[in-house]
Formats: C-alpha cells, sequence, structure tokens
C-alpha cells in the first residue's frame, strides 16, 4: 500500500489541562481532496496548528509521506513539502501583490539567506511568480500594495502564497469563508485549479463547497473524528447527523 | 513590460548613483568654508548610521535602542588602529579603515544577534536598551580600550600617504567620507534587492507567514541585524577619522536616540528616507545649535510632530505629493497652501520667539537685550512680549482656518474614483 500523502496518529492536545485534541486519527492518501468539516470549536484550526508546527502536540506523531514531522518549527515542515492558508487572511500587507508571491517562492527556489543574489535579474524566479498571479487572476492588481486589496482578492492571494513554491501537500483554512456566492465560485474554482495533482486537505463551513470539491471527508466534533468517508457516506452517517449536520439544521 | 528586463533596469537604476556621485564631488567647491565642510562631513557620518539604522526599523522592523554602539566599537578599534598604524606595526592607507570598523561593527553584532534576535519587539528593543547601557558603562570602566572619560584619540595623518594624500585638510576628508557614504548606501541599496532583505519585509510585515513560507524569521533578523552592525561600524571609523577622537558619547543611549530620531524625522518607510533625517537633524544639531542652545527642544519637537502628524516622515512628505502630481491636480493645491503659508510662518516665528525670550529671561536675565533673528531689542519692556504673544495667537488662529481649505484641497486632489484607499 502505499504511503499516505498526511498522517495523524493519535495526536492529542492540551491547553493547560483541557484536552482540545484527543486522539486525531486521521489519513490523506496522495493526491486526495480531503475536507474536514465540524462545528464551531471542534478543534479543526488546532488540528491545522499541530500539523503544521505552529502548535506543539502534546502526544502522538504526524507524517509526512512516512516522515516523522511532529513538532518540527513552521519553516521545517513547510520546507518538507507542506504549505497552509490561514483562517484569518494572512499575507505580507505593506509589500506589493507581485512581492508577496515572489517571496514565497525564494527558499523554494533554493535562494535561502542569500544576500549575493539580486532578486530582480532571476528570470525563472520572476517568470513564475508573474504565472501565479496570473492564475490568481490578479494580474491587475500586481503592483497594488496586499492590504489593500478586496477581501476576496487577499483570500486569492493568500492561496497564491499557499501554493507557490508547489509544496505537495496543501492545507486550506476556512478558504470561502466570509464570501458572496460568486466570490466563493471564483475561489473554488481557483482551488481547483491550482491544487491540480497535489493532496489538498480544506476545512470549510460551507457543505456546498465540501460536497462539490472533497473526495473524503471526515467529520471533526470536540477533537475526535467520528467519521470517514464518501461524501455520501458521511451525509448518510448516524452519528454525523446527531452530532453535526443535525446541530448545523438547528442553528438555522 | 516587466520592470525587472535586466538591460533597461540596470541603465536607468544606474542613473540616480551617478548623479549623486556627481552632486558629492560639486558640493565642497559650492560651501566652500571649513565650516560647512565639517558639517557636510558630519551629515555623511549620520548617513551611513542612520541608513544602517533603518535596515533595521524600516526594513526589518526591529526597534533597537542601541544602534550606537556598533558604531562606537567600530570606531574605537578604528582610532586604536589609527595608533597602531603610527607606531608603524601595520600598514594600512587610511581610506582602508572604514573597512576595519565595518568588520568590527559587523563581528560585535554577530555575537549580540545571536541572541538578541531570537524575539522581535519589546524583548528586542529591551535587550538593545540593556546592552546599550552595557557598553557605556564598560567605556567608563575598561579604562584600557575605552580610555575612560577622555576617550581615546588619535591622529589620522600618520597612516601611509595614500597617492600622496595625507589627509591633513578638511576637504581631504569629505572625499574619504563620501566615498564611503555613496559605496555604503549602494551596498545597502543592494541588499535590499538580495533574497534575505526581501525577506526582511517579509519579517517586518508578517513574521507568522514568513516562517510558513519556509523561512526562520529569527535568521532573517539575524542577517539584518548583522548587516546593520557592519554598516554601523564603518560610520563609527568614519567618525574616528574625522574627529580623531572617540569617548563614551558616541556609544550611549543619548547616541543611539539621536539615531533613532534622525531616521524617523527622514521616514523609515522609504529607502532613502534616512538620508534626509541625517541631513535635517545634522543641520538642526549644528546650524541651529550654534544659534540657540534650545536645538535639542526643537529637534523634540519636530520628532513629536512628526510622530503625530507625519509618522511616514520627510520622505513620506514628499511621496504624498506624487500622488497629486501624477493626477494633475497639484495646482489645485498651490492656492492653499500660499495662503497658509504666511499665517503658518508667523506662529512659527511667533513661538520661536517666545520660547527664545522666556529662555533668555530665566538663564541670561543679566542681559538686558538679547538678539534674534539679526534684531536686537529690550527684554524688559512690554512691547517684544505683546508682540510674539500676538504673533503666535493670530498666526495659530489663522492656520487652523486655512488648515481646512488645505484639507479640504487635499482630498479634491487626491481623490480618485472607485479607488479603494
Amino acid at each position: 500500500m502505499a504511503v499516505d500523502a498526511l498522517k495523524l496518529d493519535n495526536v492529542t492536545k492540551n491547553f493547560s489541562g483541557t484536552e482540545i485534541i484527543r486522539g486525531l486519527n486521521l489519513s490523506v492518501a496522495k493526491d486526495e481532496r480531503h475536507a474536514v468539516i465540524g462545528p464551531n470549536g471542534a478543534g479543526k484550526s488546532t488540528a491545522y496548528n499541530l500539523i503544521t508546527g505552529r502548535y506543539q502536540v502534546s502526544s502522538g506523531k504526524v507524517f509526512l509521506n512516512g516522515e516523522d514531522i511532529t513538532n518540527l518549527q513552521p519553516y521545517e515542515v513547510k520546507r518538507k513539502g507542506l504549505s497552509r492558508s490561514f483562517q484569518i487572511t494572512n499575507i505580507f500587507p505593506k509589500m506589493s501583490v507581485f512581492e508577496n508571491v515572489r517571496c514565497s517562492l525564494l527558499w523554494a527556489m533554493g535562494y535561502k539567506y542569500s544576500f549575493w543574489h539580486m532578486v530582480g535579474s532571476q528570470s525563472k524566479l520572476n517568470n513564475d511568480a508573474e504565472e501565479i498571479i496570473e492564475e490568481l487572476n490578479l494580474k491587475d492588481r500586481r503592483n497594488t500594495l496586499a492590504g489593500v486589496l478586496s477581501y476576496a482578492e487577499q483570500r486569492a492571494l493568500e492561496i497564491g502564497i499557499t501554493i507557490a513554491g508547489g509544496s505537495e501537500v496543501i492545507l486550506l483554512d476556512e478558504p470561502t469563508a466570509g464570501m458572496s456566492v460568486s466570490e466563493t465560485e471564483y475561489i473554488v474554482g481557483l482551488i481547483r485549479k491550482v491544487t491540480e495533482g497535489k493532496t489538498l486537505l480544506v476545512v470549510e463551513h460551507d457543505m456546498g463547497v465540501v460536497f462539490d470539491l472533497a473526495d473524503r471527508i471526515s467529520v471533526l466534533v470536540y477533537g475526535e473524528i467520528i467519521a470517514t468517508g464518501t461524501p455520501t457516506e458521511v451525509k448518510e452517517n448516524q452519528a454525523v447527523q446527531e452530532a453535526y449536520l443535525g446541530a448545523a439544521m438547528e442553528e438555522h | 513590460m516587466t520592470n525587472y528586463s535586466m538591460k533597461n533596469g540596470a541603465i536607468s537604476s544606474s542613473v540616480p548613483w551617478i548623479i549623486s556621485a556627481v552632486i558629492l564631488i560639486i558640493l565642497p567647491f559650492i560651501f566652500t568654508g571649513g565650516g560647512s565642510i565639517t558639517i557636510m562631513n558630519q551629515i555623511g557620518i549620520t548617513i551611513v548610521l542612520a541608513m544602517s539604522y533603518n535596515m533595521l526599523l524600516g526594513q526589518g522592523g526591529m526597534l533597537s535602542f542601541g544602534h550606537a554602539v556598533y558604531m562606537g566599537i567600530g570606531g574605537f578599534v578604528a582610532v586604536h588602529v589609527m595608533n597602531i598604524v603610527e607606531n608603524e606595526y601595520l600598514w594600512l592607507p587610511l581610506p582602508l579603515l572604514p573597512l576595519v570598523g565595518g568588520l568590527v561593527g559587523l563581528g560585535f553584532a554577530t555575537i549580540i544577534g545571536s541572541f538578541s534576535t531570537r524575539k522581535a519587539g519589546t524583548v528586542f528593543a529591551m535587550i538593545s536598551l540593556g546592552i546599550g547601557e552595557l557598553i557605556a558603562a564598560c567605556c567608563i570602566i575598561i579604562t584600557v580600550f575605552f580610555g575612560g572619560e577622555e576617550g581615546i584619540s588619535g591622529d589620522r595623518t600618520m597612516a601611509p600617504p595614500t597617492f600622496g594624500i595625507e589627509f591633513i585638510t578638511q576637504k581631504e576628508v569629505y572625499f574619504l567620507i563620501a566615498f564611503w557614504v555613496l559605496l555604503s548606501t549602494f551596498c545597502m541599496y543592494l541588499f535590499t534587492q538580495t533574497p534575505v532583505g526581501k525577506m526582511a519585509n517579509a519579517v517586518r510585515d508578517n513574521p507568522e507567514r514568513a516562517e510558513f513560507v519556509g523561512y526562520s524569521m529569527r535568521w532573517v533578523r539575524y542577517v539584518s541585524f548583522c548587516a546593520a552592525g557592519f554598516f554601523a561600524g564603518i560610520a563609527g571609523a568614519l567618525f574616528a577619522i574625522n574627529y580623531e577622537i572617540l569617548t563614551e558619547q558616541n556609544l550611549n543611549l543619548n547616541m543611539s536616540f539621536q539615531v533613532l530620531l534622525a531616521t524617523y524625522i527622514g521616514g523609515v518607510g522609504f529607502f532613502l528616507g534616512p538620508v534626509f533625517g541625517a541631513i535635517l537633524f545634522t543641520l538642526l544639531q549644528t546650524v541651529i545649535g550654534l544659534q540657540t542652545d534650545l536645538w535639542a527642544l526643537y529637534t523634540g519637537i519636530v520628532f513629536i510632530l512628526m510622530v503625530m502628524f507625519l509618522p511616514t516622515g520627510l520622505t513620506g512628505l514628499f511621496a504624498m505629493h506624487l500622488i497629486p502630481l501624477q493626477l494633475g491636480r497639484f495646482g489645485l493645491l498651490i492656492k492653499p497652501y500660499s495662503k497658509i503659508f504666511l499665517p503658518g510662518l508667523v506662529f512659527l516665528l511667533g513661538t520661536i520667539a517666545l520660547i527664545e525670550l522666556i529662555n533668555h529671561v530665566r538663564h541670561h536675565g543679566e542681559e538686558q537685550f538679547m538678539t534674534l533673528f539679526w534684531i536686537e531689542f529690550d527684554t524688559r519692556a512690554f512691547l517684544p512680549w505683546i508682540l510674539f504673544s500676538l504673533m503666535t495667537i493670530v498666526g495659530f488662529y489663522l492656520s487652523r482656518i486655512f488648515a481646512r481649505e488645505v484639507a479640504e484641497a487635499w482630498g479634491e486632489a487626491t481623490y480618485i474614483e472607485g479607488e479603494r484607499r
């Protein structure tokens, strides 16, 4: 059997004694589009923060392509080929769109802490950055400061920063949160396009997007995965309906 | 189409440097007085120091309260090396001395930066403050190196002559400093164009996200910090060459705050901001300093006003005006600007006169007459007091009225339809 692109093995997380994540097991196969759904406070973002080294894991292991990446620093996780976006837009606000994307490419293209290359004359780097901007549909915003873009544009840039550098495993955290219907369509189309041939893990509240995008879905409730399966399986799962989809219905 | 096409870029980007070089060469033939060359030398040194400081504050988002330390240490070693050269234990032409200062600054920054750049923000600022205080205290204690309160002095003219030049006159020193100012500025500019220079901006903007694109924020800060130490050391050696003496005052907290002030007044958000800041600050310090002992007060007021009303600094003020210029609406601003000019000037003169008058009465009360703006008057008469107060009040009142017109015109001149701002 092929090695899972991303695997969480009994991961737990305590915050000063309170267990937020209680024994999380998750396997994402290579090239799979996997969605994580769950009510607010279920620990979806915490799980992301544990995978990417933003928080330290209390116990358990995280594997990327079979390699143990538990408790590595965020930059080490990124260098190993896992990249993430954020629920709250997290870009470089005082830099232009172009600079944002170019900075996200630097490490992946091997420049490291170089102070002997002039970025302006690295044609491959600049061309790649231009291509990504074109893919994001932000070409006419190329020289605009990222901080003054519209919300949807910032979310697109957020995804651009995440996929720049060609990480094999992409984690997206609520990419369509707070968007209008047309903006959601734009972002979903963008996600499809830029994560082609990559492993995708996405946390999302919009069920339409989830059922549209995902090959498989995991349901996270109170720090535990209560079900994993294809969209149809999950929809029909009794436990899911009781714990989550039912609650989601009540909200409306 | 792309603005990095190499050929055009190289040509257009070399033009400003050639112009700068020409200006630097011409300057001493325009301002020929010994006094003005001394001031220009001081400006040059401050430019290098302020630009190196901006590598931390403006480019890297690190607020340091002890940047003068790296200049000071570089300067002290430079004086010692000058003395070693004088005793002929070492052969080193004077123009190469700044490199020694730079390497010393770099070495010291490598040590301090290894732990101080672990965190940015308050922690970094506090460590820099502590190091600043520590080294200033060492100056008094370790007299072998720092020379105690008298400091350490040397003689630059004892170095082997460079192409027959012995750097006896201020003008010769000016060209040495000008060369290093240009070279340092150019290198610092190149640094901003490197991967690590770009990532310094990214870490400043959003350190966490920088980590998620693969960079350790700490290492990015560390590299910037060392580079800033290097150029501060160069400034220190230039200081040593120019003044031939270094004392505790050149690296204490007061000096560090002066660097911060100069850089901020110029504008931390712009690469050339510190250049203008250094020029204005040094002029305040020297030219105004010769006229009044209150120069520090005026500098402080300028600083506070800048922080409150013009956080982008002097350069930001220029840059702001590019928008109406590009839109072709600069004309809208001319009328309101000329309207506010006179009342503003009256207010300014009135305020300065009042401050100077009070200072004179408080500190030189035994002298009945004082001279201000080349006019002598009786401080014990009523007229000057009433006149200056009136100027201040009326000037202020009218300025406020016209300020509204400026604000309106400004809004109109910079309005772009459909553009989010």
